[in-house]
């Protein structure tokens, strides 16, 4: 029975934690590039609407991802040419997209509210690795945007450190001017993080929607999207350890359902709290650790590139 | 006959407020090592700029081998088989030197190896007489291997143009040897190689040929052979160009102003960069820091200034124990301080300059009636001190980033001196500047000497030290390895204590001689 309670917290962790993912590889992927994406939380919302929207007209869950990442791409597409073609502060316009985001989803949800997703996706075993103890369920009788997530992390661990695009969306958001006078073109790396990283962020909108909930809620996010944003940060703008990170936050949220069932003494708000006080325990310890670096932030982050 | 491997005709590059290029013209040859020659601010670096695709020329044609090219944008100049090695490097810090090489090249295709792909960068470095370890990061590297790994990616890239903007600048004269070697081997295998510089005797060495520059336009191509430093620095200048003597003071010097006794301190590395340093300077004296750049100078500046923890020893500004008390109170104690980083650390680059001369004396009743600026008063005051300065600005109102280089500095010392500091740290004060105004500069210099401020000048250029000061202290790995009286002072063994060579004999006045031997390496952090 124990035992049993500890798969289905670690399971919902995972699932949890799979939203968070997608969110925080697209930020990752954008904040590489030295622009910070504060609208994160808003790209998600509109990434959930809009690939409720396209499901329930298509009775197709691939339809949906497929209209969220355009959705959550489409609202990046402003803030890139917002942030690096009018170079616009970055906090401003995210913050500015994150508000929008919310706005918009709330009136394009207003008739989506209590409808049902004509097809509901269902978890799809692995065969064989489904049948191992604890791990098959956990992690091998998922829905495939899990599985794709699984995939995704090492893929963009690659991209990021052993391929040229990669080494050019570093450089970029370490050094823009160097890069540039290495003939790398700053803008179209930097429009290409920022896009890809609104297209994962809509992906992880749509998981909440189609597969986590399933339905759609106005501002179903909770906040998610800051929640993705300190994921960059605790997991040091590195792919592999925004896995783990994904995993431990998504676990704290899973973990407030069920004390809240419980009627447990651990207050539900204090467990809310916990992501934002790790990745604080994060900075700090990094920071002491570490002083003479800066933490592994992208050191151009956030300042809008022009050649001189 | 054949046209040259490059030509550029008729240039014109502005700026807002500034004309740099105006008609300004080059030919290059394969096979050349080519000094573009000239003052700052003469237009050589915004040519070259041009020639390798980061400005777009307002007017002008480039011809290489004899086309006609548009060069848009490095990627252009380097597919035309331009190079360019900056004055301030373009390397990616936290990047190893495999990474920064590569960077921005169509190989590798997608999937990069960091194994292979740094072997054959050492391989090709070590062939062409520029070892570098392709696996370290840039910021464990000395300037000196900085400047390797951009001939190296240059070369890498298949540049057979490499232009060099003023690369003995941070070198030491070994590393400019070694340097000289490289470019005419580069020379000698076709290549043209253009090097900027403003120094004549560099010049006379390394040079096929000479083009001069002044006022944003060629004033002559030269063959060195048929050349002499006299005729160039005419070209450059207009006119006779004289040899600094040693400024010799009159009076007698005053009380000790400062007094700093076994500082110890790091650099931003962790490296030891102040080891055990002492010396003092008294009122009415300058006191001048020789010394090849990088050790110790911008940290003994910084820790007099406040803004630097020393671990060890003390500071006394005017009696007063100013030892990690921060800069507010070191200023308190007397002193002015003109960084090296002028437009970073000296001056706030984004506000005006009416804003930047106040910002020290805004705190005097004077200038502000409890947390209130008296307008006023602030205006006046700013607009007496650009004056006294001979600041040239549009307007009080102008941001100091929009002015020239010396007018900037004017800013910085109209500033720190205005309040009759007891002591002046000033870090190369004439760096970058024009003839005119680094002659005002030490002008200045002077005249806060006459007043009885003590001043400690560091500067890279031995002829500003003579010229400026009344001792010399050099500093070698963040000790002072001996101190000498200007007047009479002996070049040559100034030149070897700053290659650290430790003469021995009496210990004259200020003199530390060490009592063992000890370690020459540099320290290096991981």
């Amino acid at each position: 029975m124990e035992m049993d309670a500890v798969t289905a917290l670690l399971a919902a962790a995972v699932g949890a934690g799979t939203p968070l993912l997608y969110a925080a590889l697209g930020e990752i992927l954008c904040e590489r590039s030295g622009v910070l994406n504060l609208g994160v939380e808003g790209m998600m919302l509109v990434g959930a609407v809009c690939g409720f929207l396209a499901a329930v007209e298509t009775k197709s869950p691939g339809a949906g991802v497929a209209a969220a990442m355009l959705a959550g791409g489409a609202l990046a597409a402003v803030h890139a040419f917002m942030t690096v073609t009018l170079r616009v502060n970055q906090i401003i316009s995210g913050l500015a997209l994150a508000l929008f985001g919310t706005g918009v989803s709330s009136y394009l949800g207003k008739h989506l509210i209590g409808v049902p997703l004509p097809v509901t996706p269902g978890p799809l075993p692995i065969p064989g690795l489904a049948d191992l103890p604890v791990v098959g369920a956990v992690l091998f009788s998922r829905d495939p945007l899990v599985y794709a997530s699984y995939l995704l992390v090492p893929t963009a661990w690659f991209w990021i450190h052993r391929t040229r695009p990669g080494l050019h969306l570093r450089a970029v958001g370490e050094d823009p001017a160097t890069a540039d006078a290495a003939g790398v073109n700053v803008y179209r790396v930097r429009y290409a993080g920022i896009l890809a990283g609104g297209m994962l962020a809509g992906l992880g909108g749509a998981y909440l929607s189609l597969f986590y909930a399933p339905c759609w809620v106005e501002n179903m996010t909770a906040g998610r999207g800051w929640i993705a944003l300190a994921l960059v940060i605790f997991a040091v703008w590195s792919p592999l350890r925004a896995l783990a990170g994904a995993w431990l936050f998504g676990g704290i949220e899973a973990l407030g359902f069920r004390i809240q069932v419980l009627g447990a003494v651990v207050s539900p708000f204090f467990l809310k709290m916990l992501p934002y006080l790790f990745t604080i325990a994060v900075l700090v310890f990094f920071t002491a650790w570490n002083r003479r670096r800066r933490i592994g932030a992208p050191e151009a982050l956030g300042l809008p590139y022009e050649r001189e | 006959m054949q046209p040259p491997l490059v030509e550029m005709r008729g240039i014109r590059k502005a700026f807002p407020g500034v004309v740099a290029n105006d008609g300004a013209s080059l030919e290059l040859r394969a096979g050349e090592v080519h000094a573009l020659l000239g003052e700052n601010g003469a237009g050589k670096t915004t040519l070259m700029n041009v020639l390798a695709g980061l400005y777009r020329p307002d007017a002008g044609e480039v011809l290489i081998g004899g086309r006609a090219v548009e060069i848009r944008s490095p990627g252009r100049a380097i597919a035309l088989g331009i190079g360019m090695v900056h004055q301030r490097f373009k390397l990616v810090p936290g990047f190893t030197v495999a990474e920064n090489v590569t960077l921005g090249m169509k190989e590798p295709r997608f999937v990069f190896h960091p194994r292979s792909i740094e072997d054959s960068i050492g391989a090709f470095a070590r062939d062409r007489g520029l070892p570098v370890d392709p696996r370290a990061r840039i910021r464990q590297l000395s300037v000196g291997e900085q400047q390797r790994v951009e001939i190296v990616k240059a070369l890498w890239r298949g540049a057979g143009i490499l232009i060099m903007d003023e690369p003995t600048a941070v070198l030491t004269p070994r590393e400019v040897r070694e340097l000289f070697g490289v470019m005419n081997r580069m020379a000698a295998e076709g290549k043209a190689v253009v090097f900027i510089t403003h120094k004549l005797s560099e010049v006379m060495e390394i040079a096929d040929r000479v083009t001069v520059m002044r006022h944003g336009r060629r004033a002559a191509t030269v063959e060195k052979a048929g050349t002499s430093p006299v005729e160039l620095a005419t070209l450059m200048m207009g006119r006779g160009h004289k040899a600094p003597a040693c400024d010799v003071h009159a009076g007698q010097p005053g009380p000790v102003v400062l007094e700093a006794l076994d500082l110890e301190a790091e650099g931003d590395r962790g490296e030891r960069a102040l080891r055990g340093l002492t010396l003092e300077i008294r009122a009415g004296e300058i006191l001048g820091i020789a010394g090849v750049a990088g050790n110790g100078q911008r940290e003994l500046a910084e820790a007099i200034a406040g803004l630097r923890r020393v671990t060890a020893g003390s500071i006394r500004v005017g009696g007063t124990d100013v030892t990690n008390a921060g800069p507010a109170r070191a200023i308190d104690a007397g002193v002015g301080y003109i960084p090296e980083d002028r437009l970073g650390t000296g001056l706030a680059a984004g506000m005006s300059v009416a804003e930047n001369l106040i910002m020290k004396a805004y705190r005097g009743a004077e200038l502000s009636t409890g947390p209130f600026l008296r307008r006023g008063r602030t205006v006046e005051w700013s607009r007496r001190l650009a004056e006294r300065f001979r600041i040239k600005t549009p307007s009080l109102d102008t941001p100091v980033s929009s002015l020239s280089g010396g007018n900037a500095q004017r800013v910085l010392l109209a500033r720190e001196t205005a309040s009759r500091p007891k002591l002046i740290v000033a870090a190369h004060p004439t760096r970058g500047l024009d003839v005119a105004a680094t002659d005002h500069i030490r002008a200045i210099l002077r005249e806060q000497r006459r007043a009885g401020s003590a001043v400690l000048l560091i500067s890279g250029d031995l002829d500003e030290i003579m010229a400026l000061s009344d001792r010399i202290a050099v500093l070698y790995e963040g000790e002072i390895l001996g101190t000498f009286p200007c007047a009479g002072a002996d070049l040559e063994r100034i030149g070897l204590m700053m290659g650290g060579v430790r003469t021995s004999g009496p210990a004259r006045e200020g003199t530390t001689v060490p009592s063992c031997m000890r370690r020459h390496g540099r320290l290096r952090t991981k």
